[in-house]
C-alpha cells in the first residue's frame, strides 16, 4: 500500500459530514490553528469526527487524540503520523 | 400533606439474581455480576464486558405466547410486577381495577428484539429495502415499547391510566415519579409503576463504544464497573427489572400492609447543556434534589445514606459528588454514598427502578450496600462511598438520584412514613 | 384547581402544512394530503401511501450543526418548538431556566436514523456506528434536543402510549404547570416512514392497502379498511393563564380544561372497552356536562372494529347523532404521538374560527349513529371540544380545550 496522505481539506469535509459547522464559522478560512472548542465543536463531534477518519483510513485513534491534538494543525500531522505507520515495515 | 404515597410490593430482576431475596443477597454481600458478554460473540467489540441476568422465563410463569410476543424487557417487566403484586398481599385483599394505573419505565424498548428482527428483514443488512414477509406481528410490540405496559397492565388486571416513561437513563426513576403525581392528584389509588431495560445487544454495545461510553477493562470483567474509583473508565452495561406497587398511605394502613418506605419527595430537572456531557458543577442535579427534599418537607441532614447513580464514567462521578455537596452542605460528607452498579451494572432506564428497590431494601435491612471494587481514591470524588463492604446502620431516609442522556436529572427521596417533618 | 392552564402557542409540522397559517388553510376546507410514499420505493409493500411532509429542507431551519445528529422527527420538533415561541411571543431567555420545561411523547423515536445505524452494523460492522445513535434514535431525544436549544431546565418528561401518548403528554405538562412551572412546551413528533419503520408498521395488520390516496383512510365508512400512516406532530406552549395575561400573550388559543385516560380490559374478557369511562373522566376533570360538547375529534382508526368501539363510547355519552364528530387526520394519515396535539391544535382554531374541519374522504357508514362532519366543513359556535386518542393494547385518552374568552 502506497502512503495516503490526510490534509486539511479531507478533515473540513469529515468535519462538516460528521457534524456540521458552528453558526458564523468558515471552515474554508484560516482554522489551521484554531482550537476545536472555539470552532464549536464538543466531545460528541470529535469522537464522531474520529470514528470516521478511523473508518475512511483503517487506523485505530488513540482515545486521547482529541485533548492531545486539539487543533486542526495538530491533528492532521497526528493523523499522517498513524498513516505513516501503516505502510512503515 | 394531602395524599402520601408508599410503597407496598417490591420485584426485582437483576443481573446475579431474579428476585428481591437474592437481589438483596448480592449487594448485601457485596458481589458483582458483570462478565464477559455471553449473548454474542463480542470480540470485535471495544467493551465486551457486560452484567447479564441468567434468565429463563419459561420458569417464571410466562406462557410459550407470552414468550413469544414480548421483547426480553417486557418478560423481565411482566415477572416483577407479579412479584411486586404478590408481595404486596393486595391481589388477596382486593383492588379497583379502574383505580388502578400502570407507569413502565424503558429508556430504549425493545431494543434488543428491533436489533434481531432487523438482521432478518434485511438479510444480515443487505436489504435496504427490508422484507416485510420476515417480520413477524409482534414486530409492532417492539416498534412501539407502550407494549410494555400493556402487558404488565394485563398481567396485574389494571385499568386505570398506563403508558410508558422514557427518559432516557432517568426514566425508572421519573416513571416511578410520575405515578407518585397520579395517585396524589386522585386520578388512581394503585399503581404498578417501575422500569425494565434489556439492551444487552450489538446495535447498543456499538452506540456506547463509538462514544468509549462504556469501559474497556476486558480483562477483568468482574471488576470492570468502577464507580468512584481512580482508575474507573467507563460504566459497564446492565438489564433488569424493578416494579413496584404504590399505594395511597391511608388505604395501605388500613389493609394492614407492610410498608416499605413512602416516596415523600422527587423532583427532575434537565441540564439543557448537552445530550450526553456534564457540566461538573452538577447545579441541575442539585436543583432536583432540593426540590425533592423541599416537597419530602425533609433538610438534607436527615438523609442518613444516598444511593448515587454512580454509573463509573469520569465525568458522572465527579459531576454527582458536586451535586450532592451543593445541596447536602457538610453533610454530604457525613452520608454514606455509594452505587450499585458497581454489581449490577448500569441497565439503563431500569437501573433508577432497581437503585430505588435497593434503597428501600436498605432501610428494610438498615444496611447500606457497598460500592465493590473501589479501591483507589479520586481525589475529585471524596465523599464515604461505603468501599467493598456494606455497612449496619440505621437507615431512615434515603435519597436516590439518576442522570440521563438528553440532560435529565431526578432525585427522589423515600422515607420511612413516620418520620419527622421539618 | 385555581390554576387554568391555557395554548399560547403553537408549532405544527404535517403533512398539510408548516406552521399554524399553513396548516390550518389547508385543514378547515379538508384539503386531502395523502399521497403515494415518496421517501423511499413502498411499491413492492403491501402499503404504499402515506402523508408526508413535502418540501421541508432542513438546512433552511436548522444550524448544520445539529442535523446530522437529529432523525427527521427531531428536526421537524425542533423547527416546530421554534415556531411555538415565535407564535406565542415568548423569548426563551426572558424566562428563568428552571420554569421552563418540555414534556413530550414519542411513539417509535427515530427509526430512520436507528435504520441506518442498524444497517451499518450489520453489513459494515460495529465499529461503523454513529456516534449519535447513543441518543438520536431514543424515545427522549425530542425533550432533549429541545431543552438544549431552547435553555429549558425546568421539569420535563416523555410518555409513550402509541397513539394515545400525545394526550398524555399534554395532562403530564399540564400537572407541571399547575405545579408552578411557567411554560411547558407539550406535544409529540414521529417521523417512521422508512423501510424498517414500514415494515414494523405494516407488521402491525392495521394499515390500509389501498393505492388511491381519496379512499384508502376512510374512518366510519362503510369501505373502512385501515389506517394511512403520516408524520409530523405538533408541539403546543401551556401556560399558567394569569402568567400569559401579565406578560400580555396574543394568542391565547383555550383552555386545557379536562383529561381522563384508561386502559381496556384484557382481550378476550368480552367487557366493555375503556373510551366511555375516559370521556367520562376528561368531563368530569373539566366540569363540564355531555351537553356543553360542541364538537368531537375522533381517534379514527379507520379499522370497523376499532370504529364500532369509539362510536359507542361516543354516542354512550352523547346519545345517537348527540354530537358533531369530525376526523380531520383523514387528510394527514394518523401521526401517532403527533396525532392527537394536531387534533388538540385543529380543536383551538376550530374554537377561534367557529369551524369544525371536515372529515376528509369519508362517507357515513349507516351502522354509525354518528353526527360525523363530512365533505364540507361546518360553521358552528365551538366553545368546548373533546380529542380522543387510543393507542394499540388498550391506551385511551381523553382531553376536554374550551374557549377561554
Amino acid at each position: 500500500m502506497s502512503e495516503q496522505e490526510f490534509t486539511i481539506t479531507d478533515l473540513t469535509r469529515i468535519l462538516l459530514e460528521g457534524a456540521g459547522a458552528g453558526e458564523g464559522i468558515d471552515l474554508g478560512g484560516d482554522i489551521l490553528d484554531t482550537d476545536f472548542e472555539e470552532l464549536g465543536y464538543e466531545s460528541l463531534a470529535l469522537l464522531e469526527t474520529g470514528g470516521r477518519i478511523e473508518r475512511e483510513y483503517g487506523i485505530s485513534l488513540d482515545d486521547d487524540i482529541f485533548t492531545d491534538h486539539r487543533t486542526p494543525r495538530a491533528l492532521v500531522a497526528a493523523i499522517n503520523g498513524y498513516l505513516k505507520e501503516l505502510v512503515a515495515p | 400533606m394531602g395524599r402520601r404515597v408508599v410503597i407496598t410490593g417490591v420485584g426485582v430482576l437483576a443481573p446475579g439474581g431474579i428476585g428481591a431475596k437474592s437481589f438483596w443477597s448480592l449487594l448485601s454481600e457485596g458481589r458483582t455480576a458483570t462478565r464477559r458478554i455471553t449473548f454474542f460473540d463480542p470480540s470485535s467489540f471495544r467493551s465486551r464486558v457486560a452484567a447479564e441476568a441468567d434468565f429463563d422465563p419459561h420458569l417464571h410463569g410466562l406462557t410459550p405466547q407470552e414468550i413469544r410476543r414480548m421483547d426480553r424487557a417486557a418478560q423481565f417487566a411482566v415477572v416483577t410486577a407479579r412479584e411486586a403484586l404478590a408481595d404486596s398481599g393486595l391481589e388477596l385483599a382486593g383492588f379497583d381495577p379502574h383505580r388502578t394505573g400502570v407507569t413502565i419505565g424503558s429508556a430504549v424498548g425493545a431494543t434488543t428484539g428491533l436489533d434481531d428482527e432487523y438482521r432478518v428483514v434485511s438479510d444480515g443488512g443487505a436489504l435496504d429495502l427490508v422484507d416485510h414477509t420476515y417480520a413477524p406481528q409482534h414486530l409492532y410490540n417492539y416498534f412501539v415499547p407502550s407494549s410494555f405496559s400493556a402487558e404488565v397492565a394485563w398481567a396485574v388486571g389494571a385499568e386505570g391510566p398506563a403508558t410508558v416513561v422514557s427518559t432516557g437513563c432517568t426514566s425508572g426513576l421519573d416513571s416511578v415519579g410520575h405515578a407518585v403525581e397520579l395517585i396524589r392528584e386522585g386520578t388512581a389509588d394503585v399503581m404498578i409503576a417501575g422500569a425494565t431495560d434489556a439492551p444487552i445487544s450489538p446495535i447498543t454495545m456499538a452506540c456506547f463504544d463509538a462514544i468509549k461510553a462504556t469501559t474497556p477493562r476486558n480483562d477483568d470483567p468482574e471488576h470492570a464497573s468502577r464507580p468512584f474509583d481512580g482508575t474507573r473508565n467507563g460504566f459497564v452495561l446492565g438489564e433488569g427489572s424493578a416494579v413496584f406497587v404504590l399505594e395511597e398511605l391511608a388505604s395501605a394502613q388500613r389493609r394492614g400492609a407492610h410498608i416499605y418506605a413512602e416516596i415523600a419527595g422527587y423532583a427532575s430537572r434537565c441540564n439543557a447543556f448537552h445530550m450526553t456531557g456534564l457540566r461538573p458543577d452538577g447545579r441541575e442535579m442539585s436543583e432536583a434534589i432540593n426540590v425533592a427534599l423541599g416537597e419530602a418537607r425533609m433538610n438534607g441532614d436527615q438523609i442518613d445514606y444516598i444511593n448515587a447513580h454512580g454509573s463509573g464514567t469520569k465525568q458522572n462521578d465527579r459531576h454527582e459528588t458536586a451535586a450532592f455537596k451543593l445541596s447536602l452542605g457538610d453533610h454530604a460528607y457525613r452520608t454514606p454514598v455509594s452505587s450499585i452498579k458497581s454489581m449490577v451494572g448500569h441497565s439503563l432506564g431500569a437501573i433508577g427502578s432497581i437503585e430505588i428497590a435497593a434503597s428501600v431494601l436498605a432501610m428494610e435491612h438498615d444496611m447500606v450496600p457497598p460500592t465493590a471494587n473501589l479501591h483507589t481514591p479520586d481525589p475529585e470524588c471524596d465523599l464515604d462511598y461505603v468501599p467493598l463492604t456494606a455497612r449496619e446502620q440505621r437507615t431512615d431516609a434515603v435519597l436516590t438520584v439518576g442522570s440521563g442522556f438528553g440532560g435529565f436529572q431526578s432525585a427522589m427521596v423515600l422515607a420511612r412514613p413516620e418520620r419527622s417533618v421539618a | 384547581m385555581s390554576v387554568k392552564t391555557v395554548i399560547t402557542g403553537i408549532g405544527v409540522a404535517t403533512a398539510n402544512g408548516l406552521g399554524v397559517d399553513e396548516f390550518w388553510a389547508a385543514t378547515r376546507v379538508g384539503k386531502n394530503a395523502i399521497g403515494r410514499v415518496t421517501r423511499f420505493d413502498a411499491s413492492s409493500y403491501p402499503a404504499r401511501l402515506a402523508g408526508e411532509v413535502r418540501g421541508f429542507e432542513v438546512s433552511e431551519h436548522l444550524p448544520s450543526r445539529l442535523i446530522p445528529q437529529t432523525d427527521r422527527m427531531t428536526q421537524l420538533a425542533l423547527v416546530a418548538a421554534d415556531c411555538a415561541f415565535e407564535d406565542a411571543g415568548v423569548e426563551p431567555g426572558n424566562i428563568p431556566e428552571f420554569d421552563m420545561g418540555v414534556v413530550t411523547a414519542s411513539t417509535s423515536g427515530g427509526f430512520e436514523f436507528g435504520q441506518n445505524e442498524l444497517k451499518k452494523l450489520w453489513s459494515q460492522g460495529s465499529q461503523y456506528v454513529s456516534a449519535y445513535q447513543s441518543f438520536a434514535w431514543f424515545y427522549a431525544v425530542n425533550s432533549g434536543q429541545i431543552s438544549i436549544r431552547n435553555g429549558m431546565k425546568g421539569p420535563s418528561g416523555v410518555v409513550v402510549s402509541d397513539h394515545a401518548g400525545g394526550l398524555d403528554a399534554i395532562a403530564q405538562a399540564r400537572r407541571q404547570i399547575r405545579k408552578g412551572s411557567k411554560l411547558i412546551f407539550s406535544g409529540g413528533f414521529d417521523a417512521s416512514i422508512c423501510p424498517w419503520g414500514w415494515v414494523a408498521q405494516v407488521a402491525g395488520g392495521r394499515l390500509s392497502t389501498s393505492d388511491e390516496p381519496d379512499r384508502a383512510y376512510l374512518p366510519f365508512d362503510a369501505a373502512a379498511n385501515g389506517y394511512v400512516p403520516g408524520e409530523g406532530g405538533a408541539l403546543l406552549i401551556l401556560e399558567d393563564i394569569r402568567t400569559a395575561r401579565e406578560r400580555g400573550a396574543e394568542n391565547i388559543y383555550g383552555e386545557v380544561a379536562g383529561y381522563g385516560a384508561t386502559f381496556d380490559p384484557k382481550p378476550g374478557s368480552g367487557r366493555e372497552p375503556g373510551l366511555r369511562r375516559a370521556i367520562a373522566v376528561a368531563l368530569a376533570d373539566a366540569g363540564v356536562e355531555a351537553g356543553e360538547v360542541d364538537v368531537v375529534f375522533a381517534d379514527a382508526a379507520g379499522s370497523p372494529d376499532l370504529d364500532r368501539q369509539e362510536a359507542d363510547a361516543i354516542t354512550a355519552v352523547f346519545g345517537p347523532s348527540g354530537v358533531p364528530v369530525t376526523a380531520p387526520k383523514t387528510m394527514i394519515g394518523r401521526l401517532y404521538s403527533g396525532a392527537a396535539p394536531v387534533d388538540v391544535v385543529s380543536a383551538v382554531l376550530a374554537i377561534r374560527e367557529g369551524l369544525i374541519p371536515p372529515t376528509t374522504n369519508v362517507e357515513l357508514s349507516p351502522e354509525y349513529d354518528l353526527d360525523l362532519v363530512t365533505g364540507q366543513p361546518r360553521t358552528a359556535s365551538v366553545r368546548t371540544a373533546l380529542v380522543l386518542a387510543r393507542g394499540v393494547g388498550g391506551f385511551n385518552s381523553a382531553v376536554v380545550v374550551r374557549a377561554t374568552g
